[in-house]
């Protein structure tokens, strides 16, 4: 996918400005800054759900770009078993659906067995399991995680990264994996995108933005991750 | 429906309106003869006898003629309500569906058809319509369907936004499914409940439309047509005007009590509310007092009708100048310990310990007052969302200023002063004007230093800081961290840190207590931290990334999940033993206890690890 010179404004308010990145077949691209920087509003626009005021984004046709949510709490619609939210992106035949429900349950590490349960019968980790289930039922080319691990446990945390990074490596999916996290970011990306303010500010490979970064902003944000054993 | 009878009004609400149904279906039947009665002789009558609450212009019995009345008027009502729904409910779901433009074109016709008086509104309809019930009816509806449509414009909004809907929009689900399928079935709820409301106010509108001559036409007769023709006589009869005024009161309150009660019911249904005694705590050693810690905390369970017990058996201490976290996932009690420390736990969770003593003083020893005051000064709690201690409708300045005003006596002055003080301790930019500001105005780092100011205000023994930047930036992260570090210093209280988070943990804290399943499972000191001994806290450390995690290896997970609080020790044996790659049979069947485990360390496990956990291979 490639993102142009992409604008998009709020009334007066500019929340993502100016911004030109690409995001090759395959790859992950990692997408980090705080809250307010513009970063969510970017990964709307590319699925479709924010408006675009200026520039373009091209290589991956409308539908093809899917997008995880941060809370999967409220990501699922507590009235439909799983089994109906992951087949709502399914474009086949009505009685090929249970067979491909199942499949991608079992993409995600999920049993066959949990789609005829409700949301609320499922720890975060499992929801969270749901709705990126869901996303791939529609075939992506791109799929855009949204900070998909801040509500969950650090323990459950791990297993979610581990997942997307098998998804990758299995469907050759691309991902643009938006996290405050730089330690989260830099497990699953090959590129590190920084944003502040509206504006990507560095984009690099992973180890060259970690060991070399060029703009203090990164630095401050390098310098904030906890670490164990690191002190303040 | 067992919850609706538990409740006065719910029980009255649902009485009335049964009362009224049986009326509705039996009345006609065994009383419109007796009500269709003409008498000659007995025009005009009071009470009597034959005529419990006299008769009318032509001799027909009162009494039975409200009785036959009932369905009339309830059927009028419920015709009216359906008209409100049917027009109203589209109405308002249309801007769901519709293209941006023209959906905040229906949302602006809602909100002026909203302005217009109802009854005016009805009147006119009725007029335009002509007289007589059917008029009536759609004018009442008519009137009715404004508010059900901004009601379920309002609730589809909500709905609407969600990420559900979002998702479902990003699958290229057609607009109309979405409505059909996610928004309509998660409003239905609510909008029924009010609709239930709405049914009240359709009869006592219907009844004032009849009452002024504008609804139900004679012969036909409601309650509003009864009140009308009996009011004239009001100063000779008034049990003739009266009861159909009580009939009119009586459906109305009804139908507002049952839908008022069924909304409070629904709105609580998310919390659980389990019966049934709570279990004693089992008895505790008491050790010897530590008069100087900020925190002694001995034998803390806390128990929940049903059985569950989300905290178990629970000891630790936090010397002045010390900060102690406590670590574990969501479900080990960590949060409710802290709860119980501030006497905060929610109804009906059951505290008991064996000692919980905040400075020195044991708290469940005081008079209420005086725990008031010690709870009020002594101790300060900080928790995850800011807004939630700050009162969005007051300055910032006021907030503060109000605990050395009830707990102190201070003057207004005096305390504004101390209040603008502690905002500059905790680093707020020029304090003298944010404490004029509301909370909104502040950002959500600068929300959780007032919060932290707030609870400098008195005389801080002990902080209590529940995930208090998990909503924060890892950069405002960082300023909160070293902000508490400092406080910590500067006023030499002791800090009670819980989170989730072992990396923050080991950034801020002095000493590690970590939580499983309602139970201390390891406590050591930081600098151990990247070596301990019980298996679930080095799943901990290892399942987290940090900047030197080797990116070609899988991260560490933790399998399967915790237990829940109801039968975390079933088996009698050590609560992590399922999840837990060291278990043996005596894992399972013994419960391992809280001991000693070299200097300063405490462990409950049977086969201590040994040796830095990033070495470990997962």
């Amino acid at each position: 996918m490639n993102i142009t010179q992409l604008t998009v404004r709020y009334g007066a308010f500019t929340a993502v400005d100016d911004v030109s990145l690409d995001i090759p077949p395959g790859g992950a691209v990692g997408l980090v800054g705080e809250s307010g920087s513009g970063k969510s509003t970017l990964a709307r626009a590319l699925v479709g759900l924010a408006p675009v005021s200026a520039g373009t984004i091209t290589g991956i046709p409308v539908g093809h770009a899917q997008m995880v949510f941060q809370d999967p709490y409220h990501s699922l619609d507590p009235r439909l078993t799983v089994g109906a939210s992951v087949a709502e992106g399914i474009r086949l035949p009505r009685g090929e659906r249970a067979t491909e429900v199942a499949r991608l349950l079992d993409l995600v590490t999920l049993d066959a067995a949990v789609a005829s349960r409700y949301p609320r019968e499922l720890s975060g980790g499992q929801r969270q399991r749901v709705a990126i289930a869901r996303a791939l039922g529609a075939r992506p080319e791109l799929l855009v995680a949204d900070e998909i691990t801040s509500a969950l446990d650090v323990s459950v945390q791990g297993a979610i990264l581990n997942l997307i990074r098998d998804l990758r490596a299995r469907l050759g999916l691309a991902v643009l994996f938006i996290s405050h996290n730089l330690a989260v970011v830099r497990y699953v990306a090959d590129v590190i995108a920084v944003m502040h303010n509206g504006r990507l500010v560095e984009v690099g490979p992973t180890d060259e933005v970690i060991n070399h970064p060029r703009e203090d902003y990164t630095r401050t944000l390098m310098a904030a991750v906890p670490g164990i054993g690191d002190g303040l | 429906m067992r919850r609706l009878r538990s409740s006065p009004a719910g029980l009255a609400g649902l009485l009335l309106v049964t009362a009224f149904v049986v009326l509705a279906v039996i009345g006609p039947p065994l009383w419109a003869t007796d009500a269709a009665r003409i008498d000659a002789a007995k025009i005009l009558q009071g009470t009597s006898p034959g005529h419990p609450l006299g008769t009318d212009t032509l001799g027909r019995d009162i009494l039975a003629r409200v009785l036959v009345a009932g369905r009339l008027s309830l059927l009028l009502a419920v015709a009216a309500t359906l008209i409100g729904t049917v027009v109203g409910i589209p109405l308002g779901a249309l801007p769901a569906v519709l293209p941006r433009r023209a959906g905040r074109f229906v949302v602006g016709l809602i909100g002026s058809l909203v302005a217009f008086p109802g009854l005016l509104l009805a009147m006119f309809t009725t007029i335009v319509l002509g007289l007589g019930a059917r008029g009536a009816v759609f004018g009442i509806g008519l009137a009715a369907a404004p508010a059900v449509a901004r009601l379920t414009h309002t609730l589809t909004a909500s709905v609407a936004g969600s990420d559900y809907v979002a998702a479902a929009r990003m699958l290229r689900v057609p607009r109309r499914r979405v409505l059909l399928r996610h928004i309509l079935p998660n409003v239905a709820e609510p909008l029924i409940l009010n609709i239930t409301m709405i049914l009240g106010s359709s009869l006592l509108g219907l009844a004032g439309l009849s009452f002024l001559g504008l609804g139900v036409q004679a012969p036909e007769y409601d309650w509003g047509r009864m009140l009308s023709e009996g009011l004239s006589r009001v100063y000779v009869h008034p049990e003739v005007a009266l009861a159909p005024a009580v009939a009119i009161m009586a459906a109305g309150i009804g139908f507002h009590l049952l839908g008022e009660s069924m909304a409070r019911i629904a709105a609580r249904e998310s919390r659980h509310a389990p019966t049934g005694p709570a279990a004693p705590a089992p008895p505790v050693d008491v050790p010897a007092d530590t008069p100087s810690a900020a925190l002694e905390l001995r034998g803390l369970t806390v128990t929940f009708p049903g059985g569950a017990r989300p905290v178990r058996d629970v000891s630790l201490s936090v010397n002045p100048g010390e900060i102690v976290g406590i670590v574990g996932e969501s479900g080990s009690g960590k949060s409710l310990t802290a709860l119980a420390v501030g006497g905060l736990v929610p109804y009906p969770g059951v505290v008991t310990t064996a000692r919980l003593a905040l400075a020195g003083q044991e708290v469940n020893r005081l008079s209420r007052a005086a725990r008031r005051r010690l709870l009020g000064t002594a101790l300060a709690m900080v928790f995850q969302d800011p807004m939630s201690s700050l009162n969005p409708a007051l300055t910032v300045g006021s907030q503060l200023a109000e605990v050395p005003i009830v707990h102190e006596g201070l003057s207004r002055r005096a305390s504004w002063t101390r209040a603008v003080n502690r905002l500059r301790q905790v680093r707020i930019p020029d304090p003298d004007r944010r404490s004029r500001q509301r909370p909104h105005q502040f950002s959500g780092g600068m929300r959780q230093r007032a919060v932290i100011a707030m609870g400098l205000m008195g005389t801080p023994k002990l902080l209590i800081a529940d995930e208090p930047t998990t909503a924060l930036d890892v950069t405002v992260q960082r300023q909160v961290l070293e902000l508490l570090a400092e406080v910590t210093v500067r006023t030499d209280a002791g800090v009670l840190f819980i989170s989730h988070d072992m990396a923050v943990v080991s950034q801020i804290c002095h000493r590690v207590v970590v939580m499983y399943a309602g139970r201390v499972v390891e406590e050591l000191p930081v600098q151990d931290l990247p070596e301990p001994a019980h298996p679930y806290t080095r799943a901990l450390v290892a399942c987290l990334p940090d900047m030197r995690t080797d990116r070609d290896r899988p991260l560490a997970t933790i399998p399967g999940r915790p237990p829940s609080p109801v039968d975390a020790e079933s088996t009698g044996g050590c609560a992590f033993a399922s999840r837990c790659g060291f278990a043996t049979p005596l894992c399972v069947t013994e419960r391992p206890p809280l001991k000693e485990h070299g200097a300063g360390r405490r462990l409950a496990c049977w086969y201590p690890r040994s040796g830095p956990v990033r070495e470990e291979t997962p």
